[in-house]
């Protein structure tokens, strides 16, 4: 019997892409948002506002919201977060702010923030309102390694204390993650790009883009040149599934996939297959899995070795994923791939169980049939670019580079933040902390 | 069921719901309409001398909002009815002909002429309608020529036009009386002294709604100009159910009918403007925003409320509440309550807790080891209310009365009898007690 793998592009009628990657949650009207806001209690030393990995003061930009204030509404935000209008899109809310909203012990219903944080951010960045100036020039320079929201967050807030920033971006484009690797139908309407355009406005930010750590320019280098250098080099590669032969056609890496999938100028041109098992329980495991299927394929399975308090992906996500008709499959985990001709036709997945509180496979298996089997099982730091100073600097067990609470690494000129640091949660919202937290730092140190 | 029919100055009417003098009841048909739809009676748009008054023909209207589009506040800069005398007597004869059951007051604003009176009084009383009601309350407009709340500003003008009316018609005679006044009785007392059967009230109050900021002109605005005009709604409610409780619990005014009007959107409103002796209710805005429908609810809700209380009739609770309605001199200051804030309702936003550090007596705690924790410092708490005010959550703290023991913000022991200012050692004009003398 032959299953060649069922792979090809324009799945589906023209029209259905823009439809199916249309806003997944579309901006609230003048009305909505104003009976929304509404709903605020502008509670005492708000919890939300605790909640938030960058300290946004909640009540206080919905109050401006109220008072039809927004370009002041905006202000608060993104003062505390510059990439306030794209965490108002990508932000698990659930889990943060609006998880700590307490609307929900009153009536399981939170104040919709996230949904607001947009209404607020998205005039400013509509009308381009600047609302950011540079202090006097402090005659110091920063390296910037890693355009993405870390270091773009790092960059403007070192900007915005006068110092002159250079930021060195492997990739073609900045934007890191959030142009690279969050679901389309979060960020629809060239969102990432226009905050970028946007936070560089401010000035005396320089972009070498195509410029890769370890390739173009070395870490010894940027030390030896500049006041100071902040890495946001993210994890640049993907953890392995621990299988045999998982490096043949049709095992694909679900962030590289959707890196193709953000810039790709033709949804419809991208090949998928009918059948995708996605091997993972996070955002990037969910992304993957609704956008296969918003691409047409026919049955999307998502295997997960645990039950689904432990996915890394929020009830939000995981309801989100069902309603597209994605199939979660708790307790299972794959054993070997079902390979045909060279190429993966399935993948053969045995159940799990907790003995003893250790994972274990209990010897049943089943074979799920696929035509693309996605890794979407976390990523890992790549360290070489960083020379002999990767000993110094990474914590070997986490994988992450250490820092201080200033973001500070051992290096006594390096600082460090986004998904490459411990303290990292995987989320854009505490990237661009730790790129502000980073800047202020840098500030400090430099001005002392 | 219990019994709804209404009597008031011996108009009578199958329940005491009317439609207000206003657009609502300007015409034939939107009266039938209203009488279709169960009002028990209306008073008819005011009529004026010929020729009619011109209305703007820009917005009339201004509105006050919550958040949802809910008008909380209305106001209007219309005048009395712009059509004809004759026209409108037409329409109200055949109209009281069809619904011989239903209450028709015709609302009526002339200058202080009493020839005009004497002519138009003799019209009105032929159109076969139940009652006349003088408009003394309007703030806009007609006032600037001397009517409406110009004359309801003026007792003795109340006092003249009331008896000039007695005199002219033999129909009963309400007074609407204006609220645009620092003391309602003294015009409720030159009505009852000129001889009105009743008085209703309160009319609309002098207001601006908004100011647009672009054009810098008040709201509502006609050709870049705004004039003030008269407010009405559900924000006007607290205002009127004082100026209705005056009138009943003034020893000279008390007895004289009142029909109450101001922000009457539902059956419960109109049950405590009854509680304050209302004999019965005009309604205006709420017809205005919801349509005629909403009297549905007026007249179940209050039937099924009467039911609840075992009031078979509306005189049943009619002024149930005057007795309460007392002097702050005569407020026992023995009372003593303590906020208590009920732990499992609680949902630990903190208003509590910031509008009493920041604003009042620094009585609540914002947090217990080291958790948000909203409580009660008995020892700091005077029982102000604010906190149970700003909590969004209904039950969630309540006063409670220390029935005895000491009062752990004065020390001093619960005295349960009463003691107000009247007998307080700090009132200067309280009753001395006996001096003190020294040998």
């Amino acid at each position: 019997m032959s299953t060649r793998r069922d792979v090809a592009s324009e799945r589906l009628e023209p029209d259905c892409y823009e439809r199916n990657f249309a806003d997944i949650k579309p901006a609230l009207t003048q009305h909505q948002a104003a009976v929304e806001a509404d709903r605020c209690y502008f509670c005492f030393d708000a919890p939300c506002t605790t909640a938030c990995p960058t300290g946004i003061d909640i009540p206080d930009f919905i109050q401006k919201i109220r008072s039809e204030n927004l370009i002041g509404s905006a202000a608060d935000i993104l003062g505390a977060n510059i990439f306030g209008a794209m965490c108002a899109r990508v932000c698990p809310v659930e889990t943060l702010c609006e998880q700590a909203c307490v609307r929900n012990t009153a009536e399981e219903k939170p104040v919709a923030i996230g949904a607001l944080q947009r209404h607020a951010t998205d005039v400013v960045l509509r009308d381009n309102v600047q609302l950011f100036t540079r202090a006097p020039p402090s005659g110091r320079r920063v390296a910037v390694v890693g355009g993405g929201p870390a270091g773009l967050s790092c960059a403007h807030r070192l900007a915005m204390l006068g110092h002159e920033v250079v930021v060195f971006e492997a990739r073609a484009r900045l934007g890191g993650l959030n142009e690279h690797g969050i679901a389309a139908y979060k960020v629809n309407g060239g969102i990432a790009q226009r905050e970028i355009d946007y936070l560089l406005e401010i000035g005396g930010i320089e972009v070498h883009t195509g410029t890769r750590l370890g390739e173009q320019v070395t870490l010894e280098q940027l030390r030896a040149g500049y006041d100071a250098v902040f890495l946001g080099i993210g994890l640049a590669d993907v953890n392995a599934l621990g299988i045999e032969s998982e490096a043949v056609p049709g095992v694909v890496d679900a962030v590289r996939y959707i890196e193709a999938l953000r810039q790709a100028p033709e949804l419809s041109a991208l090949p998928v297959g009918r059948r995708i098992v996605v091997i993972g329980g996070g955002m990037t495991a969910i992304d993957i899995a609704v956008q296969t299927r918003l691409l047409g394929a026919d049955e999307v399975t998502i295997v997960y070795r645990r039950g689904p308090e432990a996915m890394g992906a929020s009830q939000w996500e995981r309801d989100l994923a069902q309603s597209q008709g994605v199939k979660l499959r708790y307790w299972s985990r794959p054993r070997r791939l079902i390979l045909d001709g060279g190429e993966a036709t399935g993948v053969e997945v045995e159940r799990t169980l907790l003995v003893d509180g250790a994972l274990v496979g209990s010897g049943e298996t089943e074979v799920l049939a696929a035509d693309m089997v996605f890794k979407a099982i976390g990523q890992k730091i790549v360290t070489d670019p960083l020379d002999a100073s990767a000993a110094d600097i990474l914590d070997t067990r986490a994988g992450r580079l250490r820092v201080d609470a200033g973001r500070r690494t051992s290096l006594g000129n390096v600082w460090a933040g986004g998904d490459c640091i411990g303290t990292s949660q995987d989320l854009t919202v505490a990237a661009v902390e730790d790129g502000k937290r980073a800047a202020l730092d840098i500030h400090r140190v430099l001005g002392a | 069921m219990p019994d709804l029919s209404c009597n008031i100055a011996g108009i009578r009417s199958p329940n005491p719901f009317w439609l207000a003098s206003a657009p609502p009841t300007d015409k034939e048909y939107n009266v039938v309409r209203a009488f279709e739809a169960g009002w028990g009676g209306v008073v008819w748009k005011t009529l004026g001398d010929d020729p009619p008054v011109v209305n703007v023909n820009g917005p009339r209207y201004g509105a006050w909002w919550g958040a949802d589009r809910r008008v909380m506040g209305f106001n209007n800069i219309e005048l009395i009815s712009d059509r004809s005398f004759d026209q409108n007597i037409a329409e109200i004869t055949r109209v009281k002909a069809a619904w011989p059951g239903r209450a028709m007051v015709v609302s009526v604003m002339f200058p202080m002429e009493r020839a005009v009176w004497q002519r138009r009084l003799a019209q009105i009383e032929a159109t076969g309608a139940d009652g006349i009601e003088l408009n003394l309350g309007c703030p806009h407009g007609m006032s600037e020529r001397g009517m409406g709340a110009a004359m309801g500003q003026q007792p003795d003008l109340i006092e003249t036009v009331a008896r000039w009316c007695k005199e002219l018609t033999t129909l009963p005679v309400i007074v609407k009386l204006t609220p645009n006044i620092t003391n309602i009785v003294p015009a409720a007392l030159a009505a009852k002294r000129g001889g009105a059967d009743a008085v209703s009230l309160i009319n609309t109050i002098n207001s601006i709604m908004a100011v647009d900021l672009d054009r810098m002109a008040p709201e509502p605005t006609i050709d870049g100009k705004g004039s003030h005009g008269g407010y009405c709604g559900p924000a006007v409610k607290p205002i009127a159910l004082h100026m209705v409780g005056e009138i009943g619990r003034f020893p000279e005014t008390r007895g004289l009918p009142v029909s109450a009007i101001g922000g009457i959107g539902n059956w419960r409103d109109a049950a405590e403007f009854m509680a304050l002796g209302a004999r019965n209710l005009q309604v205006c805005t709420a017809a205005m925003v919801y349509g005629y429908k909403i009297i549905d609810d007026m007249l179940d809700g209050l039937a099924r409320w009467m039911d609840s209380k075992g009031y078979q009739r509306l005189d049943d609770f009619i002024g149930r509440a005057l007795p309460n309605l007392v002097d702050w001199k005569s407020l026992n200051l023995n009372y003593v309550t303590k906020a208590r804030i009920d732990q499992d309702l609680c949902i630990k936003c903190g208003r509590c807790h910031i509008a009493c550090e920041d604003t009042s007596h620094q009585a609540i705690t914002c947090s217990r080891d080291g958790q948000r924790h909203f409580e009660v410092i008995d020892a700091e708490c005077v029982g102000c209310n604010l906190c149970v005010e700003v909590c969004p959550v209904e039950d969630c703290i309540s006063m409670v009365r220390l029935e005895n023991g000491i009062d752990p913000r004065t020390g001093r022991a619960i005295d349960p009898g009463h003691a107000d200012w009247t007998t307080h050692p700090n009132n200067v004009l309280a009753t001395a007690p006996e001096p003190v003398t020294s040998d």
